[in-house]
């Protein structure tokens, strides 16, 4: 139990640490309330806003009134759209939850048996072939890999889509584009993990009681090897939804990376501030449940907590 | 001496090709990047008029791609090593400080760094580019006010193993201040973790530059950077595919290298993580 | 009758040889220790018997026969087929041989190859047999929940339940506290009894080898260099190397009289193996012929072999 406490009270301080530093950019630029107004605002009318929003106020009432609307979950309104802001995004969410997905499910459906596949054929020209792949995979940027799918499987092809958000059809590209990176770093992590397995007396001595090696690695070397790369899958969903507001925008996907981007170009600074708090705390999160999935696969701390 | 295998040796080359080409880019460009010529838009590559020759062809303004691309790899090379430079500092200077002096100093810092680490770095990037506006001199003080958490704890924790060893002990004991033993001591002997991470966040910086540029929020046209380069040519990519091509494959060839660069010096630092 | 049967096993990496045509021989419900110095080719040829050697080591000749089967034509499936159940292996680290996440009751079930959950009584019962109290509840627990000697009782019943023929005990007591050794010795000598198992015993520890072993083979740089019954080799060993492992365990009684006896120089890497006698450039008795020729094992009295030109004694 005390364990599972200080791992709460870590998040607990993330969280109000990310809330902190959001509320400081935020008035980097000296007056937020520029950030706010849409263009071809009148003095008087940012001076009145500038009021409105209590940007007038002394800095620490104006932190202390930031948190307590966040604490009674009231992110704003938009004064672009005239809404909500906890509306516009929520309502882009699960675009990018989808697309998210869908490079959670390429990054582990190709990097987990890349990964085991490099430490059980190690040193054979599949490993070396491999390790090209998924170099490739760590090196490519984003939106250059997404135009050339586009160019390849879009223009000259014409299998999928190019843009849009219409069927499942659309999600390939861009979950291949965003997946690639997490895909190197999931084969990366399994690769050592499955190689310090299989180093292990246990994998001699399940050979020994007349398990063949695959039985062993599938019976035990796996679980085992799991434990640390559950860590990272748990971190690359935050990395993968902040690499949305890349891959979105090549693929004008509407979720809340493309709103991200669109709402710095129409100056509508509450969204972004939303949505970089949103994918914070789902990094935070996902950090938390990657510690509580420790306990399921590993009895050792099991018992401890 | 070693002998270098032949593909640590292209690794060489190609980042050596990467920075004479940043530095020489005037040098090698034969034509204006910034002279537009609405009359040769959107050239092939190989295209040649009376006057000038067009290796690459030209983009949607009738510029020289090739020297867009050259003084796009001097963009590149900058801000990725002004922004490594000003993150390394603060980084090293908070880590190194957290591991001398530890209590409430290595709490707070390691805290910070937990927290910067919950926001995922491109979007960190993204929101604070926006606020301040884009442009060079904010796209460096960004990144590298932002990308500083990965050497606190690299230092940190090398700091905590050397600051133990019995000559530093010696060097504290024969009265030495903090400063000095640890600009003195304890760094060099952390140089080589640090220059790892230094290596793999140089390759991330050529990446955030030309993400940030291609989301419009780095270089500003006209300057050429090869994102703004990329994303300028995304409406044209069936119509000019050298635009995303070029740009693309020589970023991918750059931060191929640095990666690569990247594990070979780890494998030299840490003998141990060999083929890792 | 014979249960194993090695014949000069010779194995290799590259083109250096670390065993060299070793040979014994195993019945059932007899407990041979194959003792000798780290690096001497004992687990090497413990790994070779059970097939499981590593990719770097080649076995170059030799023949190994279980009951009547030769293993080392077998093919893999066939091999992989008598493993757990004719011929089996305890380690010498009983905690990292067991996989710490799975239970310690499937492990044992593996070695009959059905689920816990159908031979759950007799795996039960195995746990009983080996010592462990409570199986009840241990049969359901994890490795770490156990001490080290637990484990390796648990260890003795996974390699156990399935009855075979032969048993390999890799050092199975090295990493055990000095009063659980001793458990953990007469566990396996009784079982061993009992059940008409064979044991190829491995180890390096001379008191080891007197707490249980009939017989003993004696190895020095990749060969052997004396086997016979224990009691003969401990009262009066006939090769010198033998005579010096001897004089150098410590003896309550000689603690007054003499500095602890060691044996001067090295044991040589397998690339340094010359012509001759291994032991020969540390061996007080060795002349020019040792250095020029090999020894072969020979009988010397009560039906002992031993591979030196002057044996103590003799």
């Amino acid at each position: 139990m005390p364990e599972l406490k200080s791992r709460l009270l870590q998040a607990l301080i993330a969280i109000f640490g990310v809330l902190t530093i959001v509320f400081f950019i935020m008035r980097l630029s000296g007056d937020p309330t520029l950030l706010l107004v849409p263009d071809g605002a009148t003095a008087e009318q940012i001076a009145a806003l500038r009021h409105v929003l209590g940007f007038d106020r002394p800095l620490l009432v104006q932190y202390g009134a930031y948190l307590l609307d966040l604490a009674r979950l009231d992110l704003g309104q938009s004064l672009v759209q005239h809404a909500p802001v906890a509306g516009i995004v929520a309502e882009r969410i699960p675009y990018t939850m989808a697309l998210a997905g869908g490079a959670l499910l390429v990054a582990l459906g190709v990097g987990l048996p890349a990964g085991l596949a490099m430490a059980v054929w190690r040193g054979t020209w599949l490993e070396r072939a491999l390790a090209g792949f998924v170099l490739a995979g760590q090196s490519l940027p984003t939106f250059w890999s997404g135009l050339l799918m586009i160019l390849f499987f879009g223009v000259y092809l014409g299998w999928l889509p190019t843009s849009g958000s219409d069927d499942l059809a659309s999600l390939v590209m861009p979950s291949v584009a965003l997946g690639a990176i997490t895909m190197s770093s999931f084969a990366r992590m399994t690769r050592i993990a499955v190689l310090d397995e299989l180093s292990r007396d246990y994998v001699a001595a399940g050979r020994a009681r007349g398990l063949s090696y695959g039985a062993v690695i599938l019976r035990h070397v796996l679980r085992n090897a799991a434990i640390p790369v559950v860590t990272i899958a748990a971190l690359e969903v935050g990395n993968l939804l902040a690499g949305a507001v890349i891959v979105e925008t090549v693929f004008a996907w509407p979720g809340i990376g493309q709103l991200a981007i669109q709402s710095i170009a129409s100056r509508d600074f509450l969204v972004v501030q939303t949505i970089v708090l949103f994918v914070s705390m789902v990094y935070i999160s996902m950090n938390l449940l990657a510690d509580l999935a420790y306990g399921v696969i590993d009895p050792r701390i099991r018992r401890d907590r | 001496m070693r002998r270098i295998s032949l593909g640590t040796a292209l690794i060489f080359a190609g980042l050596l090709a990467f920075i004479v080409a940043a530095i020489g880019a005037d040098v090698f460009a034969s034509n204006d990047p910034l002279r537009q010529s609405l009359l040769l838009r959107l050239r092939p590559p190989g295209t040649a008029t009376a006057t000038a020759y067009f290796p690459l062809g030209t983009d949607d303004l009738g510029r020289d791609l090739l020297a867009r691309i050259l003084y796009g790899a001097r963009a590149s090379l900058m801000v990725a090593a002004l922004s490594v430079s000003v993150s390394l500092l603060v980084g090293v200077t908070l880590g190194l400080m957290a591991g001398w002096f530890g209590g409430w100093v290595s709490i707070v810092a390691m805290r910070a760094v937990d927290t910067m680490l919950s926001i995922p770095a491109i979007l960190l990037a993204v929101l604070t580019v926006a606020v301040l506006g884009p442009g060079f001199f904010n796209l460096v003080l960004v990144l590298g006010l932002t990308r500083w958490p990965r050497y606190t704890r690299v230092a940190y924790a090398q700091t905590l193993q050397v600051a133990a060893l019995p000559y530093v002990r010696a060097a504290e004991m024969a009265g030495c201040g903090p400063g000095r033993i640890l600009l003195r001591h304890v760094l060099p002997n952390i140089a080589g973790p640090l220059m790892v991470v230094a290596t793999s966040e140089f390759g991330l910086m050529i990446l955030f530059e030309a993400s940030l540029s291609f989301l419009g929020l780095g270089i500003q046209p006209p300057y050429p950077s090869w994102g703004s380069i990329m994303s300028a040519g995304r409406q044209y990519v069936v119509r000019a595919w050298w635009l995303t091509a070029f740009p693309g494959a020589c970023l991918f060839g750059v931060v191929l290298c640095v990666n690569l660069f990247g594990d070979w010096l780890r494998d030299r630092v840490d003998p141990r993580s060999q083929g890792r | 009758m014979i249960a194993l049967s090695v014949r000069d096993l010779s194995l290799a990496i590259g083109r250096t040889n670390i065993v060299d045509a070793i040979s014994f021989d195993v019945a059932p419900g007899e407990v041979l220790a194959l003792v000798g110095e780290s690096g001497c080719g004992k687990s090497v040829t413990a790994q070779a018997i059970m097939r499981l050697l590593p990719a770097a080591i080649r076995q170059t000749g030799g023949e190994i026969t279980l009951g009547a089967t030769s293993l080392s034509n077998l093919p893999a499936r066939a091999m992989r087929d008598l493993r757990g159940r004719q011929i089996a292996m305890i380690f010498q680290e009983p905690q990292s041989a067991l996989d710490p996440l799975a239970t310690v009751g499937n492990q044992i079930a593996e070695a009959l190859r059905q689920p816990l959950a159908k031979v759950r009584a007799e795996v039960r019962q195995m746990l009983v047999e080996v010592g462990i109290s409570d199986p009840d509840r241990r049969i359901d627990q994890h490795p770490f929940e156990l001490s080290g000697g637990m484990c390796q009782r648990v260890m003795i019943a996974i390699a156990l339940i399935a009855r075979p023929a032969v048993l390999i005990a890799d050092e199975p007591t090295t990493a055990l506290d000095v009063t659980i050794q001793a458990q953990i010795l007469a566990l396996l000598r009784r079982l061993a009894a009992e059940r008409q198992t064979a044991v190829v015993l491995i180890t390096h520890d001379m008191g080891v080898v007197a707490d249980i072993a009939d017989r003993v083979a004696v190895m020095y740089a990749g060969r052997v260099a004396e086997t016979g019954p224990t009691a003969a080799v401990f009262a009066t060993p006939a090769h010198p190397y033998t005579a010096l492992l001897l004089a150098s365990i410590p003896r309550l009684s000689d603690v007054p009289k003499s500095a602890l006896a060691v044996i001067d120089g090295q044991v040589p890497q397998p690339a340094d193996y010359g012509a001759g006698c291994r032991f020969a450039g540390r061996c007080p008795r060795a002349d020019r012929r040792c250095v020029a020729e090999t020894p072969a094992l020979r009988p010397v009295a009560d039906g002992r072999l031993v591979a030196c030109f002057h044996p103590v004694g003799g």
